[in-house]
């Protein structure tokens, strides 16, 4: 049993384990890549964008210098460009649906190129959209998540005031709290917001709805309310031993990383990692880089039914990561502190794997009850808000998108529901319906 | 193995791969290098009275990743003394006495210059001229060079001097920059050289440094014309070389010259007419270890055909270039999509819409979209074909039977 609950390793190390899995292109591996691209018409990598971004045009603005014209490309499609760049699952999008992948089985690198243009943009801090002219109304908007900035983006484009509601320290969401930080700093989140409120969106931060300030208030000083809350904490295991010290949720573990605070990192020697989506590889390689002697991923069901992306399986593989199919966690052993964790088998035999953490990683909780008792709104019964296709709840006022909406999908889906929202609330509002870059998917 | 070893006007080498007059050739010992690498022969950096060039010199056109598929220059002749570019050649040609030493010649349009200069060289050895009617900067503006070669008397008449103290064959080479290239390469026959080669750089602008604003290459703030020469000139030479070797009164041999990288390169600049070819550019992008290729690929392809000597293949597709108002009204080929090697980036499918006879639509096969020709609306143009990326997935497919073969002069002629 540690007695210093923490890493093990020293900072350089660490910071070498965490380093960009993906590095950025330089200039030469940019232009090369992006005069590889070519050029298809009705591409199917922008079908396959949930933002519809014109991946060809992009590209091509690379191959031209065009770099500017790039990114505005991008964001104008997908606000949080930049974020997904790093962190869309690109096999299974636009790589996967890459021609090149057909002739030469090596797909262009457009996560990668998109990272290339939009830290162009960022770094060359020119705003590449201007806030349309004030058309008198006001949209409030809770949650900073890939939802709510993109609401937020277009719904400025179009002339309204916008406050953000963000119950957290900082804007961004999951972007900004809950990404492997191998694969994202949080600097780019916060770029994105930073580009958001350029727009003239007003962030209020650290105020929660319903706690800091009630919905009714919102709704009677907006014309419209958008929500982006995304989901809740972890679901409980319902085991016994789940109140011993050293359990913890996997998104609470993923946010304390984000800080870089690597000794307050709570880390066992031996972590037990329960569950097999996205968030539990997250965890698992995390844990690992951080230094955990041996990190186990425990999961009931069998290796085909992972919810993880392939590569991401991939990658725990690659790290290190032992693998538990078909072994059910039935008791946190311990006293006081985790000891072990009992399981039973495929075969129904009863086996203690030793380890001295426990990361729960199987799913978050819906927002119903935000959405019942404080917006006042319908679920479905996955304790999903209701919208239909403007992104209209049971109040026409309140509309919603993103992960609370449809159940948990990735940042450029909540992003594309945002862009919806948004052409939503101004048809709402004004009987007009505009149009933006990839709204017509 | 194919005999590679060519007689061109009476010049023997042993392969038809020659390095250009250029800045390969600048001197004894590179020259030298390329022959241990294999050239065949080489083309002596242009002799006469030694200049002072400018730096910088050169501009490269970039297509995509491909660096440099046209490079200009605006370097003038040699910057050696005469003499010591004489006494290199004749050491070079006492050391590689089987390889084709020829000394290209630049002098003031005076007789007893053009005179003096021959006879000085042809004491070295070396095996033949080559007279350079062609550089379109910097030289012409002083009367030489292009200046020559424009004006057909001129090309003629200095042609003629050359001959009169000339005991080693003459080329004469034929500057591009001309509306037509019958008239200087008849004069250089007409003046009795034994061979034209051709073509020298074109005039060009390469482009202009959109930070600075001055265009390239940038001698201090200021830039001029250049002679354009690479890949993407080789078309315009192919054309010249043709139109010299399918004219009916033009019977001496031409050395072609133009954007030849590989041996495929060479191979079509000999169906159409070489019977020599000469290289520059891709020498100065890649070095002399290009040659090696060019022989094995020569061979192989000379090998597989059947032919058992390269001068086999020479002229072998000039009858096959005619005018247009020869060619059949009546021969009818239509694209073809095969679904099995299509990607599906639907680039025939824009490129017609944009580009040509709107001739492609798109149609399901088990759920997966492809683009498909109308063949009412498809004109045969090629273009998709020519933009799809994956070998094999369009082919040109004829629909004529060919049984009624019609040009637009037996159609105009039967009216």
């Amino acid at each position: 049993m540690p007695d210093n609950f923490c890493t093990p390793l020293d900072i350089t190390q660490i910071e070498k384990n965490f380093a960009d899995i993906d590095p950025a292109l330089t200039t030469a591996e940019a232009m090369h890549e992006a005069n590889r691209c070519l050029y298809c018409y009705d591409a199917p990598c922008t079908q396959a964008c949930p933002t519809g971004i014109n991946v060809p045009s992009f590209i091509k603005k690379i191959a031209s210098g065009n770099l500017t014209g790039s990114a505005r490309v991008i964001f104008d499609a997908n606000p949080i460009g930049a974020s997904c760049a790093r962190v869309c699952p690109v096999d299974v999008l636009c790589e996967g649906a890459c021609v090149e992948k057909t002739l030469l089985q090596k797909p262009i690198e457009i996560g990668r190129l998109q990272r290339y243009a939009t830290d162009h943009a960022m770094a060359d801090g020119r705003p590449l959209f201007e806030k349309g002219e004030s058309n008198g109304r006001s949209v409030g908007v809770i949650g900073s998540g890939p939802a709510g900035l993109s609401c937020s983006t277009y719904l400025a484009r179009l002339g309204y005031a916008v406050t953000v509601y963000e119950r957290r320290a900082q804007p961004g969401g999951l972007d900004t709290y809950g990404m492997a930080e191998y694969k994202m700093p949080q600097n780019v989140s916060l770029a994105e917001a930073g580009q958001v409120e350029r727009l003239g969106v007003e962030f209020r931060l650290s105020t929660a709805v319903g706690r800091d300030i009630e919905f009714d208030e919102l709704r009677a000083a907006h014309d419209a309310i958008f929500i982006g809350v995304g989901l809740g904490s972890t679901r409980h295991l319902e085991i016994p031993g789940e109140e011993l010290g050293g359990v913890i949720d996997a998104l609470h573990f993923i946010e304390q990383i984000k800080t870089r605070d690597w000794r307050n990192v709570p880390l066992g020697k031996h972590v037990a990692v329960i569950g097999a989506g996205n968030t539990a590889i997250d965890a698992v390689t995390q844990a690992k880089r951080l230094g955990a002697e041996s990190v186990k991923l425990i999961y009931r069901r069998t290796e085909k039914d992972a919810p993880a992306y392939d590569y991401e399986m991939e990658l725990a593989r690659k790290d290190g990561i032992e693998f538990y199919f078909r072994t059910t966690p039935v008791e946190i052993l311990g006293d006081g502190r985790v000891t072990g964790l009992k399981c039973r088998t495929a075969d129904g035999n009863e086996v203690v794997i030793a380890c001295d953490q426990v990361i729960k990683a199987i799913g978050q909780q819906k927002m119903s009850s935000f959405f019942e008792n404080v917006a006042g709104v319908a679920v479905d019964d996955k304790g999903r808000v209701v919208v239909n296709e403007n992104m209209q709840t049971s109040d026409p006022a309140v509309f919603a998108g993103g992960d609370c909406a449809n159940g948990g999908a990735e940042a450029v889906d909540a992003s594309q529901m945002g862009k919806m929202a948004a052409i939503g609330i101004h048809f709402s509002l004004t009987g007009e319906r505009v149009e933006f870059a990839g709204s017509a998917k | 193995m194919a005999d590679l070893n060519i007689n061109f006007a009476g010049i023997k080498s042993p392969n038809p791969f020659w390095l250009a007059s250029a800045p390969p050739t600048n001197m004894g010992s590179m020259i030298e290098r390329a022959f241990d690498a294999g050239w065949g022969g080489a083309v002596w950096k242009t002799l006469g009275e030694p200049i002072v060039n400018v730096s910088s010199r050169l501009a490269g056109l970039d297509q995509g990743p491909l660096r440099m598929i046209g490079l200009n220059n605006i370097e003038l002749i040699t910057d050696r003394p005469l003499e010591v570019n004489l006494k290199e050649m004749a050491d070079c040609k006492k050391r590689y006495p089987n390889n084709a030493v020829i000394a290209s010649l630049m002098v003031e349009s005076k007789r007893e210059a053009w005179h003096e200069i021959v006879k000085r060289t042809q004491d070295t050895g070396c095996d033949g001229f080559e007279l350079n009617f062609g550089c379109p900067h910097g030289m012409s503006e002083r009367g030489m060079g292009a200046a020559m070669g424009q004006v057909p008397e001129y090309t003629c008449m200095v042609t003629e001097w050359v001959k009169e103290v000339a005991e080693i064959p003459v080329i004469v080479k034929l500057t591009p920059n001309v509306t037509h290239i019958l008239p200087p390469g008849k004069a250089a026959q007409n003046g009795g050289a034994d061979a034209v080669s051709l073509i020298n750089t074109i005039n060009s602008i390469m482009g202009v440094d959109i930070d600075t604003l001055v265009p390239y290459p940038n001698v201090n703030g200021k830039a001029a014309h250049g002679g354009y020469c690479g890949t993407a000139v080789k078309p315009i030479a192919l054309n010249m070389v043709s139109e010299l070797a399918r004219d009916a009164e033009f019977n001496i041999p031409i050395s072609g010259i133009g954007g030849i990288n590989t041996w495929r390169d060479a191979v079509e600049f000999m169906l159409l007419g070489a019977g020599s070819v000469q290289v520059c550019t891709a020498v100065m992008h890649y070095g002399y270890r290009i040659v090696e290729d060019m022989i094995d690929g020569l061979n192989n392809y000379l090998d597989a055909k059947g032919f058992s000597s390269v001068n086999d293949i020479v002229g072998k597709s000039v009858g096959s270039v005619t005018d247009w108002g020869n060619l059949d009204l009546n021969y009818d080929v239509k694209a073809h999509v095969n679904n099995e090697h299509c990607i599906r980036c639907n680039l025939c499918y824009v490129a017609c819409e944009d580009g040509a006879h709107q001739s492609f639509e798109f149609h399901e096969v088990d759920g997966v979209r492809y683009p498909r020709v109308i063949e009412e609306e498809c004109v045969g143009c090629n273009l998709c074909a020519l933009v799809c990326p994956s070998p094999g997935a369009i082919t040109m497919e004829r629909r004529d039977d060919g049984s009624n073969p019609q040009s637009w002069r037996e159609r105009t002629a039967s009216q």
